[in-house]
């Protein structure tokens, strides 16, 4: 059974069209990143899914039960682009309260372990109003983690991280992966998409207009080959021409230093789907 | 799930700075109707009234300033709950306070009952606080106590009660300061409906009376406030029974098992139709 399935789902508020008929599946264990412009439908999509948003057509569901309902909800951990908690509770108050409304039973360890997990332990009866903008975000990863939810829906979590915070949540990332917990997650950072997504979804006004992993989506754009005369790009050629055009090189009497498969990054692949779509 | 709901909501209710204005603001008031006490009662015994008029000046005034404070508690009263409740929804929504608890599985009804539930304990302690710790004040300073003490603070507080549920109410439609500004507006017309239904008392129209009759029925806080003023004046008899009825802040011209019975329904109406919009709504 997928962690979350979606089925043609569709939303509109009023006259505009958020979603129109999207298909999405996010299998167990599985990392899926979910790309597209501002507006594209990415948030409306994962909001559906944690129940905070009806939709208009189609339908979800998160681990075979409807999104929105309590088992679908109990099986599943949030984090909102646009999220705060109150100013006056500390990081482990947030986090006990989180508990109680999970019904986890993890108790006091649970709390110190997800604090440490997110680089917080030193911070834990430090109240919210006094947590920059990065420990906020990462005490919301944390509270996301509450109650070993098997999904994750992420929504721009490293939006207000550093480099170094943004390392320490793609660790976390695949350290969940290989515990099973799928993950499902927004985010306009290509390269971290691509550096830990085993599946990727570009959606434009609404649709998923590409989707696939990342080395699938990535096409072939030939062999660059460094000789003694300086680097050659043989555009036309794949992977299994290389051996031949290195031999002919050396026959022509030419010293080759490297070889290097050329291939599309995720980032020439988005800006084609989305033909320069910026919202 | 409702208590967890209910602990977190007391927890901000109390921790919040804006509780901790309210309290010094209330001490402020209570110690200024305390010095306001002591100037009515120590020139009251110097006032001579006509030979043909028979009222017990320190009763009338004991009764008269205990209605001043039973406004007065209403009134802070509503400030309370509607500083607590106004953004409970759109407003705590936008701020990206509500989506991470209504994600999880406690649903919607529990978190805003729970929500409710807090707001209206919060209140009703303030009002009954409040209130009876001017009629305390009246009743040492004055030597005069109102013919009922705590049931007319009871209702008092469900008249505050009421208030927080139509502002959660609000609050799934509207921000937080649209709410605000709506429930102050809403509780207005209250006011208004009493001042215009001592105003048809006092001029005999029966026409004025009927209307305020209405609204009172119409925004049964009011009708509340009005039965809790009757409580604390009805003892009172000849001319400063009369008096009483005028003033000092509309008359009570409403009361009784039926009004309470109504503002039980009322509240009951309030709350299915605030559950079943929150339900309905997009996060």
């Amino acid at each position: 059974m997928a962690a979350l399935s979606v089925r043609s789902l569709g939303k509109r508020y009023g006259r505009v069209e958020a979603l129109g008929g999207v298909d999405l599946e996010v299998g167990d264990g599985q990392l899926v990143g979910l790309l597209g412009p501002n507006g594209a439908g990415k948030s409306t999509l994962v909001k559906i899914a944690c129940g905070l948003v009806r939709p208009t057509s189609g339908e979800a569901r998160v681990c075979g039960a409807p999104a929105g309902s309590t088992s679908a909800r109990a099986a599943l951990g949030y984090l909102a682009e646009l999220f705060r908690f109150p100013g006056w509770a500390t990081a482990d108050e947030v986090l006990r309260l989180h508990q109680r409304l999970a019904r986890s039973r993890g108790g006091a360890a649970e709390r110190t372990r997800l604090l440490e997990l997110v680089a917080l332990a030193d911070a834990r009866d430090r109240r919210v109003e006094a947590m920059s903008k990065g420990m906020q975000q990462r005490l919301g990863i944390a509270q996301a983690l509450v109650g070993e939810p098997r999904l994750l829906l992420l929504d721009e979590p490293t939006s207000a991280l550093d480099p170094v915070g943004r390392r320490t949540v793609r660790i976390l990332l695949e350290e969940l992966r290989g515990r099973g917990v799928s993950v499902l997650l927004n985010s306009h950072l290509l390269s971290e998409v691509e550096l830990v997504c085993d599946h990727v979804a570009i959606l434009l006004g609404g649709k998923v207009v590409a989707a696939g992993s990342p080395e699938q989506l990535a096409h072939a754009r030939g062999v660059e080959i460094e000789t003694d005369e300086g680097v050659r790009v043989f555009e036309a050629a794949g992977r299994d021409e290389t051996p031949r055009l290195v031999a002919e090189l050396v026959r022509a009497g030419r010293r080759v230093y490297g070889v290097r498969l050329l291939s599309s990054t995720l980032e020439e692949v988005y800006l084609e789907a989305v033909q320069g779509e910026t919202s | 799930m409702i208590g967890v709901v209910v602990t977190y909501a007391l927890r901000e209710a109390l921790r919040r700075r804006v509780f901790l204005v309210v309290l010094l603001l209330t001490l402020l008031f209570l110690a200024l109707y305390a010095l306001a006490n002591y100037y009515v009662f120590r020139d009251v015994a110097a006032v001579h009234l006509p030979e043909d008029v028979h009222a017990d000046k320190r009763s009338f005034a004991g009764v008269f300033l205990s209605g001043l404070a039973m406004f007065a508690a209403l009134f802070l009263g509503v400030v309370l709950a509607v500083f607590l409740t106004l953004g409970v929804v759109a407003g705590d929504a936008e701020r990206g306070l509500l989506q991470p608890l209504v994600v999880r599985p406690l649903g919607r009804a529990s978190l805003l009952v729970g929500r409710f539930v807090a707001a209206a304990a919060v209140c009703a302690a303030y009002v009954l606080a409040v209130y009876l710790g001017a009629t305390l004040i009246t009743g040492l300073i004055g030597h005069t106590w109102p013919g009922a003490v705590f049931w007319p603070g009871v209702t008092l507080a469900a008249a505050v009660a009421l208030v927080a549920a139509i502002s959660l109410l609000g609050s799934i439609f509207l921000s937080g300061t649209a709410n605000g500004i709506a429930v102050f507006m809403i509780f207005g017309a209250g006011l208004v409906s009493g001042l215009l239904g001592t105003v048809g008392h006092a001029l005999g129209s029966h026409t004025i009376s009927h209307a305020a009759h209405i609204a009172a029925w119409a925004l049964p806080f009011e009708a509340l406030y009005q039965d809790a003023l009757r409580q604390i004046t009805e003892h009172t008899t000849g001319l400063a029974g009369v008096v009483l009825q005028l003033g000092p802040f509309g008359g009570a011209y409403v009361g009784g098992w039926s009004v309470r019975l109504w503002a039980a329904g009322y509240l009951g109406a309030v709350g299915l139709l605030a559950i079943r919009a929150f339900a309905r709504r997009d996060l």
